[in-house]
């Protein structure tokens, strides 16, 4: 293991345009250990890209991310994805989705044993054990998200990166989904960007919410929420910083402009 | 239950109401014409029980599912690539579009005098007609699959740094699988619709060449027991593809 670096996740200066549409620039931002942020901000304002771009899925124009301390040029083996959609292969049971690729040649080399004893323990932390054998035909919306979940978790991730990850489920699941990821990454002692356009969701779960907005995107505010967990249980302050934010987006409205997105 | 037991009785009426028309087209069909008695179900089957027994007709039988089997192969080894690189390639897609439409149009049989003067006689074009007719649902069906795949599958197979081989053999391939069964499905009754008439150019043996031979010894009866084995074995063929098609599907 490295010395403990300050931040897990650091960038500077990042920029990246598809074409000559420029998508964001100039973003700085930085993830500490255990921590979890939300980038909030509306539809089509870049948020996907640039998580995309801090995960090493997308290389910035301009600018660099580093994990650890160190410069990240493909994706970090200690970091895993998760979608709007769970994605789950139909051809693989619930358990054999949740094990994807921890037997990948790029993928640190961990005994069979160990990969079941993981895979059990993540399927059963998101509430599916006994399931294992299951189709993903067979299992609900909300069941399908958290295989998603068991899939990420099951690589023992340091930075997870979700991207809107419940807007596709009802509000009821919704809600039991926000508390379960809370649960489980504060358990496997993971960081979160969790990518949502939701204000309620950011204020519920996040440490620390970034608004992204403008064209090109950046950062435009930040809040540390720090409200006690359940925050159900604080409706004043989940108000007053509801309110807050939806100033903050007031402000930074931008004019519209002729190009259509 | 009364249900289950409609759609068991169903089938088995109308195969009955089949072969009861059978009988009696013939026996109407005799008063003019007497041979017409030959062809009578109860003659069929049977020359067919007969047949079965002999050693003969499992050899011809043999020959025609071996010959199914390389044009199959020979399709799917076509087909998979062609159809991935269409499904990948828009430029290819576009390119070969128009020229995969006006082949798939020209019914395969009109290569056969072709086939045989480049591939000689024998095996070797009814393979190439069989490889020619089948090769087309599997390619579109595999471009089909590629232009379906879920791209969060692609993004999840780089977000593990998977190898290119990895993302083909882990998600690509198993993703588009069942489409290609699909289109092995549809090939496989192409295959057995285009075998019997294939089967009756310049070989020597197979269903196609054994119901030629039966006309030519006159034994009308073993000639309709021919066409009820080919209308059954081409059943049980499609019955295996479909259920090849479930036992993939799983749940799904
Ligand atoms: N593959 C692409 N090619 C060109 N433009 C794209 C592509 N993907 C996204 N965009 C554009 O980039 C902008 C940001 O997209 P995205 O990051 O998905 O936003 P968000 O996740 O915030 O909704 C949008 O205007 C979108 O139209
Ligand atoms: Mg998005």
């Amino acid at each position: 293991m490295n010395a403990p670096a300050e931040h897990l996740l650091a960038a500077r200066g990042l920029a990246f345009h598809y074409g000559a549409q420029p998508v964001f620039a100039g973003v700085a931002l930085a993830i500490r250990r255990r921590e979890i942020v939300a980038l909030l901000g509306s539809s089509g304002c870049g948020k996907s890209t640039l998580l995309r771009a801090l995960a090493g899925l997308e290389s910035p124009a301009a600018g660099q991310v580093s994990f650890l301390d160190q410069a990240l040029a493909s994706p970090h083996p200690r970091s895993a994805l998760i979608f709007q959609q769970a994605s789950l292969l139909p051809w693989l049971t619930v358990e054999a989705n949740a094990a994807f690729g921890l037997d990948f040649r790029h993928q640190p080399a961990i005994a069979a044993a160990t990969r079941r004893e993981r895979v059990r323990e993540a399927l059963a932390a998101v509430g599916l054990a006994g399931r294992e054998s299951a189709w993903p035909a067979e299992l609900s919306g909300g069941q399908a998200q958290r295989v998603a979940l068991a899939r990420a978790l099951a690589r023992e991730p340091e930075l997870l990166f979700a991207d809107e990850p419940f807007s596709a489920l009802d509000a009821i699941t919704r809600a039991e989904m926000q508390n379960l990821l809370v649960e489980v990454v504060h358990r496997w002692h993971a960081a979160v960007l969790l990518v949502t356009h939701d204000i309620d969701e950011a204020i519920l779960v996040a440490d620390r919410i970034l608004l992204m907005g403008g064209r090109p995107g950046t950062l435009l505010a930040e809040w540390t929420v720090d409200i006690p967990r359940p925050r159900e249980d604080h409706p004043g302050a989940v108000t007053a910083l509801r309110l807050d934010i939806l100033s903050a987006l007031r402000d930074t409205f931008v004019q519209p402009t002729a190009d259509v997105a | 239950m009364a249900s289950r037991r409609l759609r068991l009785l169903l089938p088995l009426g109308g195969l009955a109401a089949a072969v009861a028309l059978w009988s009696l087209g013939t026996a109407l069909l005799a008063r003019s014409v007497p041979i017409a008695t030959h062809f009578a179900p109860l003659g069929a089957l049977r020359a067919l029980v007969g047949l079965l027994g002999e050693a003969l007709l499992w050899e011809h039988i043999a020959v025609s599912l071996k010959r199914v089997a390389v044009g199959l192969a020979f399709a799917v080894g076509m087909g998979v690539p062609l159809g991935v690189l269409t499904g990948l390639s828009t430029l290819f897609a576009q390119a070969s579009g128009p020229l995969f439409q006006f082949l798939r149009m020209v019914s395969p049989l009109s290569w056969m005098p072709i086939a045989v003067m480049v591939l000689g006689i024998g095996d070797a074009p009814v393979y190439f007609l069989l490889a020619f007719a089948a090769v087309w649902p599997i390619l579109l069906n595999t471009a089909a699959g590629v232009a379906q795949l879920d791209r969060n599958w692609l993004l999840l197979a780089r977000s593990l740094s998977a190898t290119r081989f990895e993302t083909v053999a882990r998600v690509i391939l198993p993703g588009i699988t069942a489409h290609i069964l699909t289109g092995v499905r549809l090939a496989i009754g192409i295959i057995w619709i285009i075998l019997v008439p294939a089967e009756m150019l310049g070989v020597d043996a197979g269903l196609g060449y054994f119901i030629l031979d039966t006309r030519d010894r006159l034994a009308y009866a073993e000639l309709m027991a021919a066409v009820v084995l080919v209308g059954c074995l081409g059943f049980l063929l499609d019955f295996a593809a479909r259920w090849l098609h479930r036992l993939w599907l799983h749940g799904r």
